[in-house]
């Protein structure tokens, strides 16, 4: 019972004077709330948005390199004894070619002329989670003559294929495909900004009908897989040798993007936007821990004569002092946690309207409550001393 | 040293500059109190009594000469042990009673047991003994202001005994009460005094101070057993 006994009386003392002076003190706390509030707040979303990005990425995503390769005139696009050849690269787990182009779709006498066509193979299903209902591609609907197809919702709104989707019969450029599954739908905000195709829907039919469609013999464009845990830039070093290789050194005849790489730049980025906006948002705290500072050398020059009453009741100077600072750190803590609550309550209603998943920064509420601790000690330490330095014969003299 | 000798002073000094001037306060006070006494100082204002009570009570201390308290040499402390001295030593009671208001008569009599560090057990049960002894037992959860100035200023004495200090230490105690309730102050005074406690009263009301068994007189900074022929 004796430095912890201090602590504690000193702390029941300052929650009573807080309690005393109840308006004072919220106005005061105000400061921090909204300095805490806005920290929390900004960390949070800049935070939430940047992972529902990422996550989109590393959707199609993390360990990918994708290669798009012109050719050279010699050589347009890439063979499929090429793209074999890139198969038995180290480290690559799959190679996944893939058919974009805009087409033409009939459904029971509707006609649609803008119709974004992907084609793709097994391959990318097993990498890439797409489907919502239905069934994905196989290794066996890759001959050519297959006439399956995979819709998204856009076209179904469109086409009104009402009832029993799949089975329903599409013709794609003249012929009639069947369709075996649906495409999952991309709905947050971000995606919807992104896409800003007026086409009438998306349609997957299997690779190598694609490829007969476009009438090119070759393919330009493809996804490379890594495997798991092999370092993406050490197989991209090995992919453009080996794409050197197929061109003869030819210029300009291939580009490989690092997708591990981009996402390691945005994340970078976003983290120096983060860092930024809790900067700007500590200006808030500031100014909260001014305020604080304020009220504190109110309180003290208000309550000379009590402290003076201490004193001559046998208070030593610390325990004025650790009165006092309690209260400052009391009073910005709670402020830190209300704050928090508050910013966390704002980043929620964000997160719900921008359709991100909500999560909690714990990275930012910790900055938060420790930022407003810190301010509680450093703004309240000068009104403290101050306090436990007034002498009691003028503290008790003074009215 | 007397055997029951509790408080000594030997040439006290005690000096102030105000601004450029210097202004000596107390010009060398010479005083002893033994265990039991029920002192008065009296004189005028400006008179220093005010200084010497402040030294007497360790908020000050003097700037010449020698001032033991319980076999205990006063000089130039830090203000932590200036504390602990008065925590042990001195109960203070003051004319306008210095209570805090936004705390009832148990708080206020309970805060000199905190900076005792008594525990709460032990707290509890001294100040219902002090509200007891002060005969305000059945308002002890009353503020300040529900209670009157002479119950105020029991409450005060309850605060200053708490402790159980050396000496009560009581400046113009009945300097805001009427008659009446000045008079049972006073009572309660005696009472003290005949269970052995020690109590010095600073006043500058002959009357009062005549209730005292003992009484100085201070003028200019000088003091002198006192008699009371003019008052």
């Amino acid at each position: 019972m004796h430095k912890t006994g201090v602590i504690a009386q000193s702390f029941k003392m300052s929650i009573q004077n807080i309690k005393n002076n109840r308006l004072r003190s919220f106005l005061t706390m105000l400061g921090i709330i909204i300095g805490v509030a806005a920290v929390i707040a900004l960390i949070t979303i800049v935070q939430s948005v940047t992972d529902s990005v990422l996550s989109k990425f590393s959707g199609l995503g993390a360990g990918t390199l994708t290669v798009s390769a012109q050719g050279t005139s010699l050589k347009k696009g890439l063979t499929d004894s090429d793209i074999d050849s890139l198969r038995t690269i180290n480290g690559v787990d799959g190679v996944s070619p893939s058919v974009t182009m805009t087409t033409t779709a009939v459904h029971e006498n509707n006609a649609f002329d803008k119709i974004d066509l992907e084609g793709k193979d097994a391959t990318y299903f097993q990498h890439n989670d797409v489907i919502q209902y239905g069934r994905a591609f196989q290794g066996s609907d890759m001959s050519g003559n297959t006439m399956i197809c995979i819709v998204d919702n856009k076209f179904i709104k469109n086409a009104m294929l009402d009832g029993q989707v799949i089975g329903s019969q599409v013709k794609i450029d003249g012929h009639e495909y069947t369709v075996v599954g649906i495409k999952k739908t991309d709905d947050s905000v971000m995606a919807s900004l992104t896409d800003t195709s007026n086409s009438d829907g998306t349609i997957l039919i299997p690779y190598r009908n694609a490829l007969i469609m476009s009438g090119n013999a070759n393919v330009s464009s493809l996804s490379v897989y890594a495997k798991t845990g092999y370092d993406t830039s050490q197989l991209e070093k090995e992919l453009k040798s080996a794409l050197d290789n197929i061109y003869n050194n030819a210029d300009n005849s291939y580009s490989v993007m690092n997708m591990d790489s981009l996402m390691a730049t945005m994340n970078s980025i976003t983290g120096m936007m983060s860092t930024m906006l809790a900067g700007i948002a500590s200006i808030a705290l500031l100014v909260g821990g001014i305020g604080i500072m304020n009220m504190m050398l109110v309180s003290v020059s208000e309550r000379t004569k009590e402290i003076g009453l201490r004193k001559a009741l046998g208070a030593e100077p610390f325990r004025i002092q650790a009165q006092f600072l309690l209260e400052s750190i009391v009073l910005s803590v709670c402020g830190g946690i209300i704050g928090a609550a508050l910013g966390l309550l704002i980043a929620f209603i964000a997160a719900t309207v921008l359709k991100t998943p909500f999560k909690i920064s714990l990275f930012a509420v910790g900055l938060g409550m420790g930022f407003s601790g810190a301010v509680g000690i450093i703004f309240g330490w000068m009104p403290a001393k101050r306090a436990s330095e007034l002498n009691p014969i003028d503290a008790l003299r003074s009215e | 040293m007397m055997q029951d000798e509790i408080l000594s002073m030997k040439g006290i000094t005690k000096d102030y500059y105000l601004g450029e001037e210097l202004s000596v306060v107390l010009k060398g006070i010479d005083l002893s109190v033994e265990k039991g006494e029920f002192l008065a100082v009296l004189g005028p204002s400006g008179s220093g009594k005010s200084t010497l009570m402040n030294i007497i009570g360790c908020l000050d201390v003097p700037t010449d000469g020698e001032y033991w308290l319980s076999g205990r040499l006063i000089a130039d402390e830090d203000e932590t042990s200036l504390a602990h001295i008065r925590s042990k030593e001195i109960g203070f009671i003051f004319q306008s009673f210095q209570l805090l208001q936004r705390q009832n008569a148990f708080e206020n009599v309970e805060l000199p047991l905190i900076y005792a560090n008594m525990s709460d057990a032990q707290r509890k049960e001294r100040v219902e003994e002090m509200m007891e002894k002060v005969q305000l037992k059945d308002k002890m959860y009353h503020y300040p202001n529900q209670l009157s100035g002479g119950q105020q200023q029991r409450v005060a004495i309850a605060r200053a005994l708490a402790t159980n200090p050396t000496i009560l230490l009581a400046d113009e105690p009945t300097g805001a009460l009427d008659q009446k309730t000045g008079q049972q102050v006073m009572d309660l005074f005696h009472n003290l005094n005949e269970e052995g406690r020690t109590i010095i009263m600073i006043t500058h009301d002959a009357h009062i101070a005549s209730h005292a068994k003992r009484i100085v007189r201070i003028l200019d900074g000088n003091i002198s057993e006192g008699v009371l022929e003019d008052a």
